[in-house]
């Protein structure tokens, strides 16, 4: 074992050793000066590293989320607790959050994956709540080198390993490929949970002398301040970082949950709060429990159960070991705790209690080695107002959109649905278990993943969206279209958007053209989320996603959640039968920036990104909505990358039902992705009503059939192949792209 | 009829098969812990899916040794039905109450889809409620589901009728298609696709639903002879 000597106050002042934890020179000086009066010894400074950083603190990120529209009469709880939550009637109520975990998943994917299933998981039990549902949000380079082959394999195969051994379906997510995730992977987790209303908790620490009981996995040194680690940007110089990646036991979550779970159910007169040890670990739960509160706390670190022999108070405060959690219980009760993590064969071991007064004290081999204020850890944080500046990148010399010029219609589309964007995600969402709990209706594949409430007529939808090539065209407009997109996905699998948790995943906030992203984007997701009712009530910042200097798209991923009132209602993408009416919603224009016709043809995104407009995008989601809820709907899928061809394609495979379509646009047209569309068939009884309805923002253009073709002919060149090959094309593109 | 259904820790396809045996069937089912050392009261077991103690070492190999196990072994050799859905199955295997093993998929990676299976044997107190050679579609979710057996087990297996369910399209790289066999007796059946995971039409397939009604007509029969 590594023999450390800890640097004195002086030391660390002199050698400015605390840069290496992500504290700047200001940082320190603020704390030395206005937060304690004093140097910090090294323990102290280590804490508000991991405090001030900027997954724990925001503290880039705070002033652009004050932007967000966080209301809504439908918010019972919104951001700042461990998840937001949802009212979705009847007593019950839907939890959701999403969590970044992109960094740990770069340097080490299986495990970094993994541990962002199971971070995410704990946020949402820590509230009360019953998981039910996983969702991924995956970003990688173009499957075309064997890193990044590698990464894919790896992540999935983490997310898998978590999330199938815990016993939650993933039944959701996307998955695309563009160079600018080449060394920096999005690896972003969504986890939904379901509670009854007097079941829901807090994350805090009241009541003068009550108890602080830690519970779970034992603190190894694996994780060390990896808050920080997060919060920076990589280097291939420094190779030192390995050790910030934390391992996790999905068993070992498993029953922690359970026993959380029956701690909440069954022991809720003892139980004050409880709250996940995630980023920056004891001392981030702890600090948080104690200010929200109001209350001062004291830790004694020789009780923290240690997988390791000779941990330092540093090493145990910032150790990011996995499924831990920290319980706040009335004094007197504790032996009716320990009960309770004993049955599951749990540590749960009370290791400090809830003081007078506002300070954080720890002690360690019985000399006290920490004393801060505690709000300076849990709120102080400096919060940086960023310099904002429009990027070069968005200066154009035309407003001209990119013209494709299209000789083979057909060939076009076999090579589309071949893009490993475009093509199926099977291979890898079947390795994920998308059905245990037994009410997932709408496996993965579809808009949404729709899962069915348990004893209720209801069901809700789920789905993760955001094209961060529209956002790098125009963040401001890309971010509005991020919402729509997640609420389009919502309302064509039948039901109405509740609202949104997200993962703000930029570059580096202090360049300001990347500030500028960030700054933008979130307007836009304000008043898209203003406009469809749709309430953030929970997220995550993820911010200097850049590998040697180079920024990822702008990708805000949008988590959104939607209530299905009634199960008949549940709507697929899939053609059901022949002989049914084929329709698309909305208008199509010749909107080719940003769109993967772009990128096949040219190999690059560019120019401005085409007009969106949220009315219209409004209107057309309502209408669809209303004709499901009357009944009128076969089908309905969202028009968006790939265009309309792509989204017919689509839905023809899930049934094998062929198409004879008709259209007055040219055949490039069938490839632009404006927005605000849906494909929608309609069964000849109901044509009618749903025509009535729709004037006149439907339009016709022809039937489904029996036969195993895709046939449109379009005003200039015919769509025309087999649905079997293109099926096939589709589905075995990524299998053989990853091979 | 009333059904016990061990919980080890790390089990997650219990509850799945409680509901689907009380809400669906309309049996009486407990949940039942490892820890219980008798079965007593109870018509049938069925070992639920899941990742008993993390699946460290190898699938099952620690559930094997749970207190119940005991118990189930006992309540076998009594002659009373036993099944084991996937992780079950696993257990089932190392506790040497069916023969062969399982191993990882010939994939190596976890499949979720839906299989489709032959009902290869009808006339068994778990598959009567089945035409023969009957084509059904089950759902499966497993790692480790390529059944495992040496050739002269195999043809003892098919000598005695044994093998219940056969996949279609070998998903996994089972011997001789294997998704599902009984020991020599025929009360204990192990099979990797899970029924309760089929037995809504809302959750996509009710075929699994003639595997719990088969074993429950058997055991009125048994209970009313």
């Amino acid at each position: 074992m590594l023999k450390q000597t800890e640097l004195t106050p002086t030391q660390l002042r002199d050698t400015k050793a605390y840069r290496d934890w992500g504290l700047t020179d200001a940082e320190y000086q603020l704390l030395t000066d206005d937060v304690l009066g004093r140097l910090p010894n090294y323990t102290e400074a280590g804490l508000f590293s991991g405090m001030w950083s900027e997954h724990c603190s925001y503290k880039n990120s705070k002033p652009v989320l004050k932007k967000f529209w966080t209301q809504g009469e439908q918010v019972l709880e919104g951001p700042g607790e461990g998840a937001g939550i949802i009212d979705i009637g009847d007593g019950q109520a839907v939890v959701f959050k999403a969590e970044s975990h992109n960094h740990p998943s770069a340097v080490e994917p299986y495990e970094g994956a993994a541990t962002g299933v199971g971070g995410i998981i704990r946020d949402i039990f820590s509230m009360g709540a019953r998981p039910i549902a996983l969702l991924d949000s995956l970003r990688f380079g173009e499957p075309d080198d064997a890193h990044t082959k590698y990464l894919i394999s790896q992540v999935v195969a983490g997310i898998g390993g978590y999330g199938n051994c815990i016993g939650i379906p993933t039944i959701g997510g996307d998955t695309v490929f563009d160079a600018s995730y080449d060394k920096n992977p999005l690896v972003n987790a969504m986890c939904v949970g379901i509670l009854n209303q007097k079941d829901i908790q807090k994350g805090q620490a009241t009541g003068l002398g009550n108890s602080v009981i830690y519970v779970g996995a034992k603190t190894g040194r694996d994780g060390i301040n990896g808050a920080s680690f997060a919060s920076a940007e990589f280097n291939d110089a420094k190779d030192t970082q390995r050790s910030a990646v934390q391992v996790g036991d999905p068993f070992m979550e498993k029953l922690l949950m359970e026993a959380c779970l029956e701690v909440i159910h069954d022991h809720r007169d003892v139980l004050v709060g409880i709250q996940d040890m995630g980023a920056a670990g004891l001392v981030s739960s702890s600090a948080e429990m104690a200010s929200k509160a109001g209350s001062g706390l004291e830790l004694n670190l020789d009780l923290v159960p240690q997988r390791e022999a000779g941990m330092t108070p540093f090493e145990l405060m910032l150790s990011e070991s996995q499924e831990r959690m920290l319980l706040c219980v009335k004094a007197g009760a504790e032996a009716e705790i320990y009960q309770v993590f004993e049955k599951y064969g749990l540590d749960a071991v009370t290791i400090g209690k809830v003081t007078d007064g506002h300070q954080y004290q720890l002690f360690h081999h019985g000399k006290l080695v920490a004393d801060v204020p505690v709000d300076a850890l849990a709120t102080k944080a400096p919060v940086y107002q960023r310099e904002k500046k429009r990027p070069v990148r968005l200066n154009h010399q035309s407003h001209h959109q990119f013209m494709p010029r299209i000789v083979d219609a057909t060939g076009t589309l076999k090579k589309m649905l071949q893009q490993p964007t475009i093509a199926s995600k099977k291979s890898l969402y079947e390795t994920y278990d998308s059905q245990v709990q037994t009410n997932t209706v709408v496996k993965p594949g579809s808009d949404a993943g729709v899962i069915r409430i348990r004893h209720t007529d209801k069901a809700l939808a789920v789905t993760t969206d955001v094209n961060g090539r529209y956002l790098y065209l125009n963040p401001r407009v890309g971010g509005e279209i991020a919402v729509a997109e997640a609420a389009r996905n919502i309302v064509a699998s039948g039901g109405l958007p509740l609202g949104i948790t997200d993962c703000l995943n930029y570059g580096n906030p202090e360049k300001p053209d990347q500030f500028y992203d960030l700054d933008e984007s979130a307007m836009g997701i304000a008043r898209a989320c203003q406009l469809f009712n749709t309430p953030v009530i929970s997220g995550n910042v993820s911010l200097n996603n850049e590998s040697n200097g180079e920024p990822i798209y702008p990708t805000p991923m949008i988590g959104m959640v939607g209530l299905i009132k009634h199960q008949k209602d549940i709507t697929t993408q899939d053609f059901k039968h022949a002989g049914d009416a084929v329709y698309v919603l909305g208008e199509t224009g010749a909107d080719f920036n940003g769109s993967e016709l772009q990128k096949m043809l040219t190999g690059d995104i560019a120019g401005e990104l085409f007009d969106f407009d949220l009315v219209t995008e409004n209107q057309n989601q309502r209408l669809l909505l209303r004709a499901i809820q009357k009944g009128l709907v076969a089908s309905a899928h969202d028009v968006s990358e790939g265009g309309l061809i792509t989204t017919i394609a689509e839905s023809c495979f899930g049934n094998g039902v062929g198409v004879k379509l008709t259209s007055e646009i040219p055949a490039a047209d069938f490839f632009s992705e404006t927005q605000s569309r849906f494909v929608i068939s309609v069964t000849p009884e109901h044509r009618a009503d749903f025509e009535s309805l729709m004037e006149p923002y439907a339009t016709y253009l022809g039937q489904t059939t029996a036969d195993d073709r895709l046939f449109v002919q379009t005003s200039d060149q015919t769509f025309d192949l087999p649905v079997s090959f293109a099926k096939q094309l589709w589905e075995g593109s990524l299998p053989c792209l990853l091979k | 009829m009333k059904f016990a259904v061990p919980v080890f820790p790390g089990s997650n396809c219990d509850y799945d098969m409680v509901n689907a045996l009380r809400d669906i069937l309309k049996m009486e089912a407990d949940l039942v812990s490892a820890d219980t050392t008798t079965l007593t009261g109870y018509d049938a077991v069925i070992l639920p899916g899941g990742f008993s103690y993390g699946d460290y070492l190898r699938s099952g190999a620690i559930a094997r040794f749970a207190p119940v196990m005991t118990a189930v072994k006992a309540f076998a050799a009594a002659g009373k039905p036993v099944m084991g859905i996937c992780n079950g199955f696993q257990i089932l295997t190392e506790a040497g109450l069916l023969p062969g093993a399982l191993q990882a998929n010939r994939s190596s990676k976890f499949i979720c889809k839906t299989s489709e299976l032959i009902v290869k044997n009808n006339q068994t107190q778990f598959s009567s409620a089945y035409a023969s050679q009957a084509h059904i579609q089950l759902p499966i979710a497993h790692g480790e589901g390529n059944y495992y057996c040496d050739d002269e087990t195999l043809t003892t297996l098919q000598e005695h009728q044994q093998i219940v369910f056969e996949y279609v399209d070998n998903p996994n790289g089972s011997t001789a298609n294997i998704a599902g066999v009984m020991n020599q007796a025929g009360n204990v059946l192990g099979m990797m696709p899970h029924p309760e995971r089929a037995v809504e039409a809302i959750l996509g397939s009710t075929d699994g639903l003639g595997i719990f009604q088969s074993l429950i007509a058997a055991n009125k029969e048994v209970t009313h002879a």
